[in-house]
């Protein structure tokens, strides 16, 4: 199947039943498809009038009980950061897909991996992290949406899966899942109508109902951090450099790894799959045989190069190979390894 | 007839209810609430409980107890 | 008989709203009204941000506070979820004609099936009395010291006249300003609620209601204010859907 409709059927599986969304390529298959899949199993579409309509509906939908999702590309995930927060503020579980594009402003349809940083330190005003899920393959794509809705419930919050334009349109054979569906009603705070209730259920975004926020908040990234960190590491045991990249680019980096061990260049790699919680345990146990990381992002500035460093606490040198809008070729990954390790590269970022 | 009730501990002092009676049975009272606002009073002589004052009042001050007419 | 407010409402010792404000109006016709068509129990509201915002310290109905200008969507989403329930937005002219404008005539065109009453009072209110889209021309406000004019601010919007030509279920228009304004008023909300039931489609009641802080008038004078000078400007009355009971 291709990558967005396979990811579409998934959001159907996972049992969702609100999707409201704005078209935007390259992620267009999936609110076409979800528009007649969904009235299948009773569930509501609605094309939006804009992100901002559609990331409020979904706040409305899952506020009500629903598993509420929406989707979008770069440009149009700008335009969910008002109400991402606002589903931070209230505690409200739901699920934004963001199929990444390239570049800043109008940018490039073609694929690129730029939101990194929207989508692990932005996500609108106030402190608001989203977990995040990047993954590599179509198949990877079914298998971590239908893990979304679960993780958003365990810690009533939003979670992004950063899929890009390439695994979006890529066609893979998949396995699809078993459907799920969950019962409107099943939790206590939802909306529903206050029947036999004396108070009512209120869904708001200020604080000063609860006695500390801080604690809060900060207890329920840290459950985060010690509970979501999913990462795939690959021979980096023996390793002279650690290559790491997440999405299409982990795809190009293992075949850079098995290139470069055939030519006795030992490299290894570090696929990081949640990206909010960043993996750092995946970074524990470096060998001593490792001169250096290297980061592999079709971002122009290395955007995910600080998350190492802090992950590898400034220990070691932290080098990007960021191709922007053009996806890494392996064998120039392999070629930019080697010359870090035999020293002929100077500027660790751009 | 009947009469009214008053929650005067809500009452804000925006006075919409002396200016609407059509009765003129209600006036301020000289006496302030916990907020700091000069309360108001009904004349319970002039009083029709006609529930004019409860219609126009922001702060559910008034209270109408109509007796029942058979 | 005992006329009081309905005991959803006023569970609070008042609330904080400023003197001769209409929001404690509005929602107090807002709860007669769920109370009367006994829908109390399955109503969800949205609510916008700041004043209008404050109902859910003040009543007891399932209640989300929306971001701001977002309510309209918010309710669509919830109302798509439980189609069978009673769904009602309540936010502010900024909210509803200024920032959240494309969602409330995007509404209107999808001709949801829920209920909107805007309390337009011709500023924004809790930020300090700015202009809005609906401040009249040449009145004061603190980002129109001068009074508002073509020139700085632009005209005044009138979104019930904009909404006039579409194809929905309900649009009406009181204020807040006297006793039978208000009783009017309520009907309004109320046919606006049995459109929902009857799901026949978007409705929206417009409010016009006082600010007496940001007006810098006394209740009373914002009351013979309305009645003289806003309703001329923003004419009273229903305008879509008023067959049936005459109001």
């Amino acid at each position: 199947m291709k990558g967005n409709e396979a990811l579409a059927e998934a959001v159907i599986r996972s049992g969702c039943r609100f999707y409201g969304g704005y078209p935007i390529t390259p992620q267009n298959e999936i609110l076409e498809y979800i528009s007649w899949r969904m009235p299948e199993v009773g569930g509501a579409f609605v094309q939006a009038e804009s992100e901002l309509a559609a990331i409020n509906m979904v706040l409305g939908a899952a506020s009500a009980g629903a598993r509420a999702l929406t989707s979008s590309s770069g440009p149009g995930y700008s335009l969910f950061q008002e109400g991402i927060s606002y589903l931070v503020a209230g505690d409200i579980p739901a699920v934004i897909i963001d199929v990444a594009r390239f570049g800043s402003g109008i940018g490039e349809i073609s694929q690129g991996q730029c939101d990194y940083k929207l989508v692990t330190r932005g996500n609108g005003h106030g402190d608001s992290h989203l977990l995040v899920l990047a993954p590599c393959s179509v198949q990877e794509s079914v298998d971590l949406m239908m893990q979304a809705f679960p993780l958003a419930e365990k810690y009533r919050h939003p979670v992004i899966l950063l899929s890009d334009a390439a695994i979006g349109q890529m066609v893979e054979p998949v396995n699809l899942p078993e459907p799920q569906t969950v019962d409107i009603n099943r939790d206590a705070w939802t909306v529903k109508g206050c029947k036999g209730q004396d108070e009512s259920k209120k869904i708001t975004n200020v604080f000063y109902y609860m006695d500390d926020y801080n604690s809060y908040l900060r207890d329920k990234y840290q459950k985060m951090q010690e509970e979501e960190q999913r990462w795939e590491s690959i021979m980096t045991e023996d390793a002279q450099l650690i290559l790491v990249a997440y999405g299409i680019s982990a795809r190009v980096c293992k075949e850079a790894v098995r290139m470069a061990r055939e030519k006795g260049v030992r490299l290894g790699l570090i696929r990081p799959i949640s990206i909010f919680p960043y993996p750092g345990k995946a970074f524990k146990n470096i060998p001593d045989s490792c001169k250096a990381l290297m980061t592999v992002e079709m971002s122009i500035t290395g955007q995910m190069a600080e998350d190492v460093r802090l992950a590898v606490n400034c220990r070691y040198p932290v080098y990007t190979y960021g191709t922007g809008i053009k996806v890494p070729g392996s064998s120039d990954v392999v070629r930019y390894a080697s010359d870090i390790i035999e020293g002929k590269i100077d500027k660790e970022v751009f | 007839m009947g009469k009214v009730v008053l929650h005067t501990q809500r009452c804000k002092g925006c006075y919409l209810c002396i200016r609407e009676c059509p009765k003129k049975a209600i006036r301020k009272s000289g006496i302030n609430n916990k907020k700091g606002y000069e309360v108001i009073e009904v004349d319970g002589q002039l009083c029709v409980a006609c529930g004019t004052c409860y219609v126009v009042c922001p702060d559910y001050v008034l209270e109408i107890h109509r007796e029942e007419t058979t | 008989m005992v006329i009081k407010a309905p005991d959803r409402i006023t569970y609070t010792d008042g609330h904080s709203f400023c003197p001769g404000c209409g929001h404690g109006t509005a929602i107090r016709l807002i709860g007669e009204v769920l109370q009367e068509l006994k829908l109390e129990e399955d109503s969800i509201i949205v609510l916008d941000v700041a004043c209008g915002g404050m109902p859910i310290d003040v009543w007891r109905y399932d209640t989300i506070e929306a971001a701001h200008g977002r309510p309209v969507p918010t309710a669509v989403g919830v109302k798509m979820v439980r189609p069978d329930q009673p769904v009602l937005a309540y936010l502010g002219d900024g909210a509803a004609y200024s920032i959240g404008l494309a969602e409330t005539i995007h509404s209107a065109r999808r001709n949801d099936n829920i209920v909107v009453i805007v309390l337009n009072n011709c500023v924004f209110g809790m930020t300090g009395g700015q202009m809005s889209p609906t401040t009249l021309q040449g009145q004061v406000t603190t980002s129109s010291p001068n009074g508002k004019n073509m020139e700085s601010g632009g005209a005044t919007l009138d979104v019930v006249k904009l909404l006039s030509s579409m194809d929905i279920a309900y649009l009406a228009r009181g204020a807040i300003c006297d006793a039978a304004n208000i009783r009017k008023a309520k009907k309004y909300i109320k046919k606006a609620m049995e459109k929902q039931l009857n799901q026949e489609g978007f409705s929206l009641v417009e409010l016009l209601s006082p600010c007496p802080t940001n007006w810098k008038m006394t209740p009373s004078r914002c009351a013979d204010h309305i009645k003289e000078h806003v309703t001329s400007i923003f004419p009273v009355g229903e305008f879509i859907g008023k067959e049936g009971e005459q109001v």
